[in-house]
């Protein structure tokens, strides 16, 4: 699971081979919007060679690839799907264009004879895809999914506000289909990059229905998102004390015990390893002091 | 003429110009020519190599790029070089 | 002659020993100048020259307060031109790319030697090209002072840009229309220089807050204007956008908490380049989110530490000099915001300067090395790109000094087997917080200690150096470079380091 995804526009040296110093869980290195038309070879040609010179990078690397729709999106796939990519971020995905491309990536991953499975992350943007939402979550790679608010106020024809109401629908409905499939649930990025008391209530929105990532379009948000997406430090000082507490009931031979006066039983240990794995995970347990 | 171009005059970023050619010729211009001058010649020679292209004249205006970054917009440039001979 | 550096140094200089071996030398001071009973009123910079009798071989001192907008060593520098003057020795305390001039009257051998804490611009090229037939001598701002206050640099005469200045020959920094704030790299010349002259746009009866006391002023000269004052507040204070430098910033800061540096009464200086500002803002972030209140901030100040010391998370700013208007008039109004000496900053000879005071400092360098030496003199060709100023002094006094980079400039690493140049002993800096990882001194076991379960990624420097070149690739030797140029003066007096001509 990941708690942030940085957008590098693919066309930007400087940019890429800073990529994995800025901490993000994850990355996705955008052939698409982020690329004029122009420049869409000289992007491909880039992440290519920037891809095969890095070696076990801090975090996951996704590819933004052109839309099915576009002329781009196979020389895009011929380029970038190797073993040093994750996975493919596909733009304005709908249950159909998920399975094209699921064919696409199975021909690519046995001619070149890949170690690895390339996971999906589709994007949703419109107001079909939205609808599609449990379909598309059940479909096989699928490793989390994108919401992309702006292109589906497009589609819906709604103005995009600071309160974000006009999202809440999908941010929930993407939230549950997640859950049920155990994937990421990955929040449309905030755009006024100089904002960040709106980019913190934006995440905290996001959070409130289930969402446990947003996507960053600038370096400088990733702290504000990690801070709302991360376990909280009271969370994981309760999380150690739920642990001690079942060792020591273990130890003693006792099924169930209460903590605090409530009885804790193993859904709330396994709420409790949950929090230690990602506070581990995400170097949040606090030193030790010498 | 026949011209290939690719990459920008921003930082960590090169510009490379490729003309088809009777002989090889690499010009290199670099911010950093004191400390990578033989590095960028060896990158763009490798790179020619591998494309099989031994005749070709090569500008390199450099702004740091790192050697990857060279290696693209080389490859950039000559594919565009080759899409307009068609 | 080798130093303990393992750096040359000429036979007739002392070569530097240690940081601390000022400690067992004795403080050099020469008598103040005579008091002045009334100083004289000259018509123009002309007729200084004429009224001093300035002639062939001597020193003229000036100061920086004014930056990239000062036109007083400029108009100076003109004269001396007009008068075919020969083998002066010019000190000032720093040289802006503004004073273009100074290239000019080196070529044309007017200006043989050169004494400076700072040289950028053009007035460099011909320094590099071995056209300065004497030698250039980088001093620190401490160290200035005290070769000025020991006799070891003698000025003939200073002739000093003073905003406002009134009729008693006592000169104000916060009033006039080139309003600079503090002046206190010029506090030296004035009580040391044989002549002192004031060169000002503004007459006031009386100014309401004396930067410059009278009794040493022997002369003033009223001009048109001493400044642009776009220049003189010279931009260099915003804090960095580039997510690089925040990251390195955020680091630092961090570091800086865990090891137990950020805690109340603590004190602290960064450097005006936008990645330190950025500290200082991570920092007051930290003092905020904990409550954390500090006791002061020194060193060339901006607006950004005028808001802590109106907010209340600093007592006091101590103030070498302003770097924009709100600090100037924060110094002006705000009675906690001191001016102070380039001595009382960082004279080693002075009993409890400042910098000695400081919990940390965090600054810049344009290499730095496995042995932990900075430059900040030279870039990687050794041509001069700038100088000590309070580098050396601060790095020394501080607790714990940290110097802030990216791993790389433009592919270039920052981290070399040797430096270019000296301008900061190793022994004196003490952490390096790159965007791939920080390396501790180590000589600092207990920072060591204190950071071994830290979730930062702390590492070797020679570690970090790795990272870089398998990056950016090993850069290739660089030419032998030729004739001593100048020479790099510790704040003690002794020789880090030669310039060299390059070619």
């Amino acid at each position: 699971m990941v708690r942030s995804m940085l957008f590098i526009p693919g066309n930007n040296p400087a940019m890429l081979q800073n990529a994995d110093v800025f901490g993000a869980d994850a990355v996705i290195i955008d052939l698409e919007d982020a690329v004029s038309i122009q420049e869409k070879d000289a992007a491909r040609i880039l992440v290519k060679a920037y891809l095969e010179s890095i070696d076990h990078p801090p975090m996951k690397i996704y590819i933004r690839i052109n839309g099915l729709d576009t002329t781009d999106y196979e020389k895009d796939l011929q380029s970038v799907v190797t073993d040093q990519i994750d996975g493919i971020v596909l733009p304005k995905a709908k249950v159909c264009d998920v399975e094209r491309l699921l064919t696409l990536l199975y021909k690519i991953e046995s001619e070149t004879h890949m170690q690895k499975i390339i996971g999906i992350i589709p994007i949703v943007e419109s107001a079909k895809s939205v609808l599609e939402i449990e379909k598309l979550a059940a479909l096989s790679r699928i490793q989390g999914m994108l919401l992309g608010a702006e292109d589906l106020s497009a589609d819906m024809e709604l103005m995009r506000t600071i309160t974000g109401t006009e999202i809440e629908y999908p941010r929930a409905r993407m939230a549950f289909a997640c859950k049920a499939y155990k994937i990421d649930a990955i929040d449309t990025p905030f755009t006024d990059t100089s904002d960040n008391l709106g980019l913190i209530a934006d995440c905290q929105k996001a959070q409130n229905l289930g969402l446990n990532a947003k996507a960053a379009i600038h370096p400088n948000q990733l702290e504000t998102i990690h801070d709302v997406f991360s376990p909280s430090l009271q969370r994981i000082e309760w999380a150690k004390r739920v642990l001690k507490a079942a060792k020591k009931a273990d130890d003693q031979g006792l099924g169930v015990f209460s903590l605090d006066g409530k009885m804790i039983d193993k859904p709330i240990i396994e709420r409790a390893t949950k929090i230690m794995e990602s506070a581990k995970r995400y170097r949040l347990l606090p030193v030790e002091n010498a | 003429m026949l011209t290939g171009i690719a990459g920008t005059l921003e930082s960590n970023d090169a510009m490379i110009t490729v003309t088809p050619a009777d002989k090889l010729t690499i010009e290199v211009k670099s911010v950093v020519d004191a400390f990578y001058h033989d590095q960028i010649v060896k990158v763009i020679k490798d790179t020619l190599f591998d494309s099989k292209i031994a005749n070709i004249s090569v500008m390199c205006q450099d702004k740091g790029a790192l050697d990857y970054t060279i290696r693209a917009r080389l490859l950039t440039a000559i594919s565009r070089m080759e899409e307009q001979n068609g | 002659m080798l130093n303990t550096l393992g750096r040359v140094v000429p036979d007739t200089e002392r070569g530097f020993i240690s940081a601390t071996n000022y400690q067992s030398q004795e403080r050099i001071l020469i008598p103040e100048k005579a008091v002045v009973d009334k100083p004289v009123f000259l018509g123009s910079i002309k007729a200084i020259f004429d009224q001093y009798h300035i002639t062939d071989g001597m020193t003229l001192s000036f100061h920086h307060h004014l930056r990239n907008g000062d036109q007083v060593l400029n108009q100076v520098c003109r004269e001396i031109q007009i008068r075919g003057i020969k083998n002066l020795t010019i000190a000032p305390s720093s040289i802006f790319p503004n004073n273009a001039i100074i290239a000019e009257l080196i070529e044309a051998g007017n200006i043989t030697n050169i004494r400076t804490n700072y040289i950028n611009g053009p007035a460099a090229i011909p320094i590099d090209q071995g056209k300065l037939k004497g030698l250039l001598l980088m001093d620190t701002h401490g160290g200035r002072a005290r070769a000025i206050e020991s006799g070891n640099l003698k000025i003939d005469v200073a002739i000093l840009a003073c905003p406002a200045v009134d009729y008693d020959g006592n000169g104000s920094g916060t009033e006039g229309l080139s309003a600079c704030g503090t002046l206190g790299y010029a506090q030296s010349d004035l009580r040391y220089a044989a002549k002192v002259i004031l060169i000002t746009d503004t007459l006031v009866n009386r100014v309401k807050q004396i930067d410059f006391d009278g009794k040493y002023v022997d002369a003033i000269v009223k001009i048109d204007s001493i400044g642009d004052p776009e220049g003189i507040v010279s931009g260099t204070t915003k804090i960095t956008k580039d997510p690089v430098g925040l990251k390195i910033a955020r680091d630092a800061a961090a570091f800086l908490y865990q090891a137990g540096v950020i805690k109340p009464g603590f004190s602290m200086q960064t450097g005006a380049g936008g990645t330190s500002l950025a500290v200082a803002y991570q920092v007051r972030k930290m003092m905020i989110q904990n409550q954390i209140h500090g006791s002061f901030a020194s060193g060339g100040t901006n607006g950004y530490y005028a808001d802590m010391l109106k907010e209340g998370w600093i007592d006091q700013i101590y103030d070498v000099q302003c770097f924009d208007l709100d600090a100037v008039k924060s110094y002006r109004d705000n009675p906690r915001h001191l001016a102070i000496s380039a001595s009382k900053y960082g004279n080693p000879f002075e009993k409890d300067p400042i910098v000695n005071q400081l919990s940390f400092v965090a600054l810049g360098a344009t290499e730095i090395d496995l042995d932990f030496n900075v430059n900040v003199t030279t870039d990687s060709l050794g041509r001069l790109i700038g100088g000590s100023g309070g580098h050396a002094d601060t790095a020394h006094g501080a607790a714990v000094t940290i110097i802030t980079t990216t791993l790389a400039k433009a592919r270039l690493p920052i981290i070399k087997e040797r430096v270019t140049a000296i301008t900061t002993p190793g022994e004196d800096v003490d952490v390096l917080v790159t965007e791939r990882g920080i390396a501790i001194n180590p000589r600092r076991t207990d920072l060591i200690d204190k950071m071994k379960n830290s979730q930062l990624t702390i590492m070797t420097i020679d570690e970090l150096m790795a990272i870089s070149h398998q990056l950016s690739g090993i850069p290739q030797a660089i030419k032998k470079p030729g004739k001593v140029t100048g020479l790099i003066v510790y704040r003690d007096g002794t020789i880090l380091d030669q310039l060299y001509q390059r070619l």
